[in-house]
């Protein structure tokens, strides 16, 4: 378990060298100049070329990113060019937001869509299953952000029920964070239960039809304990696929929310570095969700074993 | 009064489908008593899971309708709330599956599925039910069961496996087992050796065996009495020996010839019985064998044989039945292709 684990950490390493090289290119690449940004329209040819040479962007580009992934690799993600502050300091400061975001839409999607999921794959060809599955199917098509301007007025101006948008800490109370954060996160979430809905559906049916069910049902046991015992673990397997995916697209899908609702977590901090070409902060975040998204990852394949004895890795 | 085990009378399984309504089991009647093993033997698609299944409830109750009774001592199982149903199964009747593999939940240990039943039906401890799950696990043969209860099934091996299902079956003393095809995907040697089991514990607890199965070596080595089904109805019964020695069906005798023999002329070709299983949407009229029976007339065409019990208590259902017995001396009285 142990030598696994420090596996594929180990091969987390070339991963993460490949995204680095990628974003830094692809950065470097969009026009726009970070000096000319920071300096205002009135600054003159002299005084851009100044600064370029200060911040070290007259460089070689692969001496630059020499430059920048050995800081990397020692730890050490670089200043913003804009704010001042290290780029650490800045990702661990937008995190909460987007983390508490992310974390909510997950637990709205999953409570919502496997209960709807195993109710249609029991009543599969019925008219229930039918109308969730055509709901599913909208959630899925209707994009997030028409989503959150509909919650905004329904909820938020019609009814006057939560606030449109903001943000308050957890510091703040509880119920004060996380009433920030409901149409957000539904609005975010809403792409995912759907996705999860359908999945559930799909794998609950082809578990039900399994030969394994019929030897519970013979043994005499109630339908709930068939379905709810001996079928949905079996199904939580591609479910769990699945929610790893989704719990990761989550992360990246809070830019445009975050951008809708007004919340200071990472997709403003990478829009902001974007339209600023603080490159420092757009490489070192990017790179950041990386690692998240490859340890949530190894949460995920490490989670396998707890449900099926089939993949857990030798006890011996 | 003392009722048999069980008694199907005029069983009948319907399924509505997307095409229309099919009946997979269409009248069919046989008796099972305590200490005898019937075997019920026929093609796939002749309707001897679907039987199984019927006995036990476990079809998809909505698009499955049934006819007749299933008097399991003396009370009809077809007419019994589901709730009622949940006492029976597993623990008045159980049932052991072809394929063990797939018939054991891959995410729970082999103890915690045997002591399922066992706590539910016996109302035990988890504790006390895993003490008895080991103690079934040896029954069955099954060497260290202390280590084994804690395995999962993929841990095992296939004769393991049927021997885990047995002993899940028999975990509470059932006085029915229905063995539908239990040695199908086994290996020969572990085939003798699971029919073993079953036959040993079958004394022990005098329970009726239905064993189902489309191998006649297995009903000749365990079976007291045969009944032949062919397309959804019950076309031969009989005790395990009259039907060997003296079939009266012509399917029957088709089967029985098809059976190659270890002393037999290998020049000659292996009978086949011409044709093949008509779909249960496209049941023929009269007698459902004859456009492959070689004895079939006008009569077979037009109209239905019932099953006539003959003097020795054998069952046929044939228009012609007097006339195969006079042509018993002859081996190809059905055609060989």
């Amino acid at each position: 378990m142990k030598a696994y684990i420090i596996k594929r950490l180990l091969s987390m390493i070339p991963v993460l060298l490949i995204v680095a090289m990628f974003v830094f290119f692809l950065i470097h690449m969009i026009p726009g100049d970070p000096a000319a940004v920071m300096l205002g329209p009135e600054a003159t040819p002299e005084e851009v070329a100044a600064l370029r040479d200060n911040m070290g962007l007259n460089l070689p580009i692969y001496e630059q990113f020499f430059n920048w992934f050995t800081d990397v690799a020692r730890g050490n993600l670089g200043d913003s060019l804009y704010m001042n502050v290290p780029v650490m300091d800045a990702f661990v400061s937008h995190l909460g937001p987007t983390l508490s975001l992310a974390l909510l839409a997950q637990g709205f999607s999953i409570l919502i869509a496997i209960p709807i999921g195993v109710l249609a794959a029991r009543k599969r060809g019925t008219g229930v299953d039918r109308t969730f599955m055509i709901i599913a199917m909208l959630g899925m098509s209707i994009p997030s952000f028409l989503l959150a301007l509909l919650l905004m007025l329904v909820f938020g101006v019609r009814l006057n029920w939560l606030p449109v948008a903001g943000y308050s800490s957890l510091a703040e109370g509880v119920w004060q964070h996380v009433k920030f954060l409901i149409l957000p996160a539904i609005s975010l979430g809403a792409i995912q239960a759907a996705v999860i809905a359908r999945m559930t559906r799909s794998s609950m049916i082809d578990i039900l039809s399994m030969n394994f069910i019929k030897t519970a049902k013979a043994k005499g046991l109630k339908q709930k304990v068939v379905i709810y015992k001996h079928a949905f673990r079996n199904a939580l397997i591609p479910i769990l696929t699945i929610l790893g995916e989704t719990f990761g697209a989550l992360i990246t899908g809070a830019v445009v929310t975050e951008t809708v609702f007004n919340l200071p977590g990472l997709g403003q901090l990478v829009i902001n570095a974007i339209t600023r070409r603080d490159y420092a902060v757009i490489q070192g975040t990017i790179l950041m969700i990386a690692v998240t998204y490859l340890f949530l990852n190894l949460i995920i394949d490490l989670l396998y074993g707890l449900v099926d004895p089939r993949v857990r890795l030798s006890r011996k | 009064m003392s009722h048999p085990l069980l008694e199907v009378k005029e069983l009948k399984t319907r399924f509505s489908t997307e095409k229309g309504t099919i009946t997979a089991v269409d009248g069919v009647t046989f008796n099972v008593d305590y200490g005898e093993t019937l075997g019920v033997v026929g093609e796939s698609g002749c309707g001897k899971s679907v039987t199984a299944e019927s006995i036990m409830r476990l079809l998809n109750e909505k698009s499955t309708k049934y006819g007749g009774e299933i008097l399991y001592k003396g009370r009809d199982l077809l007419s019994l709330p589901e709730s009622k149903m949940l006492d029976i199964r597993g623990n008045e009747i159980s049932m052991i599956f072809q394929d063990a593999m797939t018939s054991l939940n891959p995410v729970f240990t082999i103890g915690d599925q045997i002591a399922e039943s066992i706590v539910v039906h016996q109302k035990l401890s988890k504790k006390e039910a895993m003490k008895k799950a080991v103690e079934m696990l040896r029954v069955t043969g099954i060497p260290s069961p202390e280590k084994r209860i804690h395995e999962y099934p993929h841990e095992i091996s296939g004769g393991m496996r049927q021997r885990v299902m047995i002993a899940m079956a028999l975990s509470c003393q059932p006085s029915l087992l229905i063995a539908d095809e239990p040695t199908t995907a086994l290996d020969v040697t572990i085939q003798a050796q699971i029919l073993e089991v079953i036959n040993e514990l079958k004394e022990e607890l005098n329970m009726g065996v239905i064993m189902i199965t489309h191998d006649l070596g297995v009903v000749a080595e365990v079976c007291t009495r045969v009944a032949v089904m062919y397309l959804g109805q019950v076309i031969e019964e009989a005790d395990v020996d009259t039907l060997f020695d003296s079939p009266r069906h012509p399917y029957t005798r088709g089967l029985l010839q098809s059976i190659p023999k270890i002393n037999g002329d290998r020049e000659q070709k292996l009978h086949t019985i011409k044709g093949v299983v008509p779909a249960l949407d496209n049941v023929p009229k009269g007698c459902r064998f004859a456009p492959r029976c070689s004895f079939a007339t006008e009569k077979c065409l037009e109209e239905a044989p019932v099953l006539d019990e003959l003097p020795n208590g054998q069952k046929v259902r044939c228009w012609h039945h007097a006339r195969i017995k006079e042509r018993e001396d002859v081996p190809d009285a059905i055609e060989a292709t």
